[in-house]
């Protein structure tokens, strides 16, 4: 899904501001929300980092915006929660003393034209990224959608996410870095820099 | 509530939102006892930066190792007893005088637990995320990286399931400096391209 997650090359959010000497967790609630999440992937109908990555996908972009990595996560875990039947969003407002904000559901259409396999690329080829925009679960980023690379490693098979993360079916496919030159990206002459995305069969093309 | 603070203070919302959610799923047997502890205690402890660090040290260190190492990551980090979730399938990508490496996950924020341990805040937050594919010369700058206009920048963005090292280069002035005393040289921010030693 076009959502807020997919972050590569949005303008606008100034420094990185780097912690010294940062601790692994700042606070023990998120702690609580990192198990809190692996805990109910364990009672997931279809259980895989897709579905996981998925559930905090589906936030709200504002909510997702305003709230650190452990939000998510927390926000993740009460949503499988809530779809998985465990607990109610009424049970969790209740037990917390107020508003208790989910993630949207899911759309897992349309479905990726996958197929168990799939490999049809080789080092060396140049391949385009496909136009493709779909409302569930993909991990084709868009900034590079429509632009021509080349196969520099070839990696897998593996699961296309875009099935996996919406139902126990497993389509694996080979996958690739492909290597896009930041002119073809960006189109704004930065010298020497290249961006390397691995990325599946079926998101790419013959340019 | 903050193990750090003695004083006891009024919960957050979120803070309330995890106890909230923890209670619930408890109270049904969706957690088992001692579950939480558990999946984190060795990112506090075991796994972090000086995992990856003994990697780079020994590459540095030993000419063939180097060579298994960026031939097949997984195997040669396995090598040294480390790997697990999220280092199942590692690509080393080396820094030379003609090139620079930097790692970045756009869409989340996929690291290589079992030789950096969990990520830093920054590494997840949207700034680094949007930028570093972006204008990763201006960021770097930003961050202490300054990278010359010869050497050419690889930005490696972590879509599926391959996870990055950077192997950075040795120290001028350390080639008599044992392998352990090497590993401590060695940070965390160098491994992921933000830093050079």
């Amino acid at each position: 899904m076009d959502a807020m997650h997919d972050l590569g090359g949005r303008d606008g959010f100034g420094a990185v501001v780097v912690e010294r000497d940062e601790p692994v967790f700042h606070e023990a609630w998120e702690k609580v929300a990192r198990g809190l999440l692996l805990a109910v992937m364990r009672n997931h109908p279809n259980p895989s980092s897709s579905a996981l990555r998925h559930a905090i996908e589906r936030m709200d972009p504002a909510h997702y915006l305003s709230s650190s990595y452990y939000e998510h996560w927390l926000t993740a875990a009460a949503t499988i929660a809530v779809e998985t039947g465990s607990v109610t969003r009424r049970e969790l407002e209740q037990r917390g003393g107020g508003p208790f904000p989910l993630s949207g559901p899911e759309r897992p259409e349309p479905r990726p034209d996958a197929s168990p396999g799939r490999s049809r690329f080789h080092l060396g080829d140049h391949v385009r990224v496909r136009e493709w925009h779909p409302h569930g679960h993909t991990r084709c980023p868009s900034y590079i959608r429509g632009s021509v690379g080349v196969v520099t490693r070839v990696d897998g098979p593996f699961p296309i996410p875009d099935v996996e993360a919406h139902s126990p079916e497993r389509i694996p496919e080979q996958t690739y870095s492909v290597c896009f030159e930041a002119d073809e990206l960006w189109h704004d002459g930065q010298r020497g820099v290249s961006v390397n995305v691995d990325l599946w069969d079926s998101y790419l093309e013959k340019p | 509530m903050s193990d750090d603070h003695h004083q006891p203070h009024s919960p957050s919302p979120v803070e309330r939102r995890a106890a909230a959610l923890e209670e619930l799923l408890t109270e049904r047997g969706l957690v088992p006892e001692g579950f939480i502890e558990e999946v984190n205690r060795a990112y506090e402890k075991d796994i972090g930066p000086m995992n990856g660090a003994k990697v780079v040290a020994r590459a540095w260190v030993d000419a063939k190792y180097k060579m298994r190492l960026l031939a097949d990551g997984t195997t040669a980090i396995a090598e040294l007893g480390l790997g697990g979730a999220q280092g199942e399938h590692m690509v080393v990508v080396e820094n030379t005088p003609e090139v620079h490496n930097v790692v970045v996950c756009t869409l989340c924020s996929c690291y290589p637990w079992p030789v950096l341990g969990l990520p830093p805040a920054w590494y997840k937050d949207p700034p680094y995320r949007a930028r570093m594919v972006r204008e990763p010369r201006v960021l770097l700058a930003e961050m202490g990286c300054e990278i010359d206009e010869s050497v050419a920048v690889r930005v490696w963005d972590s879509s599926a399931e391959i996870r990055y090292l950077v192997l950075p280069g040795r120290p001028a002035g350390t080639e008599d400096v044992p392998e352990d005393e090497l590993a401590r040289l060695v940070t965390r921010d160098s491994m992921i391209g933000v830093a050079r030693l």
